[in-house]
């Protein structure tokens, strides 16, 4: 066991903290969220743009390529705090998408997209299929070599905020049976290749992509030898940014039903004073504590072969049980307004599903860390 | 870590190495609650005062009083060399964890004096009179009568769940010198008390594991000199809260080292490496191996915590908070681990201490039921819920 893997933060990483939490609260009051639910996109195209100029989306995008030159380690406070105030951007996606690029692309592909994406641009990955399965390379979608480019064929599932990116990466099997990444451009899919998923959390959008012989250039291909490499490190900076979001959204979560526990009477008395309603949400607290203090770790030691997977796997696991637990304990105890419509809870318990969904649940990765960690 | 440190670690590193004794017969108490014989307090007393005298003990107490006079960088890496080593307790916790603290703290010249090298060399055994029969987790009801009486205070009462009581020289004991005051918080008086006067009698009672280690302790027209008394009479309440925030960890002085010997998960996952069910390893079960992670993941929380809870800027919403819930979590943890590994045992399981089958002589049985005493001890769990939740989320009172 990683018995020696250590918390910490940069100070790169704590402006980072600082600037979110400032810039979130303000652009993402709860009513803001609620009608951004409504709307066709999920996200203020206007808040987006400014996210480009502060620089966020080339945190973890090397210098040469127009970016910071840090890491996910201080990508994880901005996204703790985007979902802390549910606030919903292509900003996750993205990130994901330039993972992919920083890792497998070679300074051609680099130069084309990363300095576009540090400078605002959205990208997105398309890497789940109808199967469910989380593991990433049990894919059907193929890729056919065609003269000068590779023909897609298959259907993506749960591709997060299609409409905003500019270029997707989609896996494929290739012919010789191993996995090939490609950057596909959007705007070589037509309007009936997506299709928006009706999925549990309202706050956020995804997408059903069907490629039916798209065409993309020799250049469209990431190295093919990192495929395997590659998927994995998505799976994990996914985590990574999931456990952020579970974390940041366990914190609204309690800090909303505390609010309520202060507020609401009942029997004459504050119903935050009867102990069957305060203990489990002090259990939720330290929980989140807990998680947070995982996040944080695995933020400081993702780069680190072996004990940044043990870490982001227990930070994503207990993540998602805190949200879980306080999301279901926080509709509860909201009583009647709990089952509506109206009140937020169901919002944060919406969220836990979506994010457990999504490249692994809490079992799940506990199996894995059970591979890791018990060697018979 | 500077050189000095560094070097500190080293030496200390290497003595725990030479001096650490290895396993005795008979079973050294895991915890400081668990001292339950003489031939285990005599132990862990000399090997108290033997790490003292090395200087791995106090050495950022001041020097004038006894202790090292270096910082607490210092007693830190002695301890983590301690536990490195697997070291047995430093056992009169009273003392060093709690009454040692708050004397330093807030004591006189003369306290400090007379006090603090006792509490060091394990000369001086230091128990707590908080809870009474009638007054548990109600602490501030406590009803033993204090009257002063020229010089001396007069006391009459009982306390109950006195660990150490048996042995111990002094008491920090939470008195009633005013049964008009305007609350009963507000009649509250602290005393540094001796044991050994006239009039105090301890009982001793048996524990749920069928052994001794703690005691009733009956005062009857006990008199204790008046220079004992803690801050004001009638300010009692809150100098036993703070007494109460060194023995839970969340306010830092204690002397170092630790008085629970915390479970590592790798210490069960041997356990179901022996383990057979239906021929197979018990290891093998999926069941089994989720429960193992969920142990791993709690005992990496709880060391980040620790990690996170000294980095200001990842606590700024809450500073309160890590340091509030740590004897939740910990104590919390030290239960269901023990009591997860009677479930790793089979037919074994039914074993008690002192059967020659039972697995690790019943190390983990007696470990599960004395976790009791660290979840109701010093606050229930309960309790700590109840504080986590009106100080760190404020929530309104339940009382």
């Amino acid at each position: 066991m990683s018995g020696v893997t250590k918390i910490g933060f940069t100070e790169e990483q704590i402006d980072m903290l600082s600037a979110a939490e400032r810039f979130c609260r303000e652009k993402s009051p709860m009513e803001k969220v609620r009608k951004l639910m409504e709307s066709e996109r999920g996200f203020d195209a206007d808040v987006w743009k400014e996210i480009g100029p502060l620089g966020w989306l080339g945190i973890a995008i090397p210098e040469e390529y127009g970016g910071v030159g840090l890491s996910l380690t201080e990508v994880v406070p901005v996204v703790e705090q985007m979902a802390r105030r549910m606030m919903h951007s292509p900003f996750v996606a993205t990130t994901l998408a330039a993972q992919a690029v920083i890792m497998g692309g070679d300074d051609f592909q680099k130069k084309k997209l990363l300095p576009e994406i540090a400078q605002g641009a959205a990208a997105t990955v398309a890497l789940s299929e109808r199967n469910a399965d989380w593991n990433l390379e049990n894919i059907d979608t193929t890729a056919r070599f065609d003269k000068t480019g590779y023909v897609l064929s298959g259907v993506k599932t749960f591709v997060a905020d299609i409409y905003a990116a500019k270029w997707v990466i989609v896996s494929a099997k290739m012919e010789g049976g191993h996995i090939g990444l490609f950057i596909v451009p959007t705007d070589a899919l037509y309007g009936e290749a997506i299709r928006r998923e009706i999925i549990i959390d309202e706050t956020k959008r995804s997408y059903e992509l069907f490629l039916d012989k798209v065409f993309v250039d020799e250049e469209a291909l990431l190295d093919d030898s990192l495929s395997s490499q590659i998927l994995e490190h998505i799976h994990l900076a996914a985590n990574l940014l999931s456990a952020a979001e579970l974390t940041g959204a366990a914190q609204s979560c309690i800090d909303y039903t505390v609010e309520y526990l202060g507020t609401r009477k009942q029997f004459g008395k504050l119903i935050g004073a009867f102990q069957a309603l305060k203990h489990p949400t002090v259990d939720a607290f330290v929980d989140y504590q807990k998680s947070r203090s995982l996040l944080y770790t695995a933020a400081y030691n993702f780069a680190q072969q072996g004990e940044g997977e043990v870490a982001v796997r227990m930070a994503k696991v207990k993540a998602e049980e805190t949200l879980s637990f306080a999301a279901d304990r926080s509709i509860q105890f909201h009583g009647g307004f709990g089952f509506t419509y109206d009140c937020d809870a169901q919002l944060y318990r919406r969220r836990a599903i979506f994010l457990a969904s999504q490249y692994g649940d809490a079992r799940y990765h506990k199996q894995k860390l059970a591979d890791l960690l018990l060697k018979a | 870590m500077s050189a000095e440190i560094a070097e500190f670690e080293k030496d200390a590193l290497g003595w725990f190495a030479e001096n650490t004794p290895g396993a005795q017969d008979f079973m050294l108490p895991l915890t400081f609650m668990e001292v339950g014989t003489n031939q285990q307090f005599e132990f862990l007393r000399d090997w108290q005062r033997k790490v003292y005298e090395a200087g791995y003990l106090g050495a950022a107490w001041p020097k004038e009083y006894g202790g090292g006079g270096l910082t607490q960088a210092h007693q830190d890496v002695a301890t983590k060399a301690m536990k490195a080593h697997n070291a047995p307790i430093m056992f009169n916790t009273i003392g060093l964890g709690w009454a040692g603290p708050l004397i330093l703290d807030m004591g006189t010249e003369a306290h400090k004096q007379k006090y603090i090298k006792g509490i060091l060399n394990a000369e001086d055994v230091w128990c707590q009179g908080f809870s009474e029969p009638e007054n548990g987790s109600d602490l501030g009801n406590a009803q033993l009568r204090a009257v002063r009486d020229g010089d001396e205070y007069v006391l009459n009462g009982s306390k109950i769940w006195t660990t150490h009581g048996h042995y111990a020289k002094y008491m920090i004991l939470l008195a009633r010198t005013d049964f008009d005051a305007p609350n009963k918080y507000a009649g509250l008086s602290f005393f540094l008390s001796p044991m050994r006067v006239a009039g105090i009698e301890t009982h001793k009672i048996r524990k749920l594991t069928g052994e001794h280690g703690f005691t009733q302790t009956f005062f009857t027209d006990a008199r204790i000199p008046a220079d004992g008394l803690m801050g004001a009479e009638g300010a009692g309440w809150q100098v036993a809260m703070q007494t109460l925030m060194y023995e839970r960890n969340a306010k830092g002085g204690q002397a170092g080292g630790y008085s629970i010997t915390e479970v590592n998960p790798l210490e069960i996952l041997e356990l179901a490496r022996k383990a057979e069910r239906g021929g197979k390893p018990v290891l093998e079960d999926p069941v089994i191996r989720e429960r193992l992670v969920d142990f791993m993941i709690e005992a990496q929380a709880m060391r980040q915590n620790a990690g996170r809870a000294k980095l200001p800027p990842l606590n700024q919403d809450c500073p309160q908070a890590l340091p509030l819930m740590s004897k939740l979590v910990m104590t919390e943890y030290m239960r269901e681990i023990n009591q997860f590994a009677l479930s790793l045992q089979g037919t074994k399981a039914g074993y008690y201490v002192d059967e020659p089958n039972a697995v690790d002589d019943g190390y983990w049985h007696r470990g599960y039921l004395n976790a009791f005493s660290a979840t109701i001890g010093g606050g229930t769990s309960q309790i700590q819920r109840n504080i986590i939740g009106e100080h760190a989320l404020g929530l309104p009172k339940t009382r």
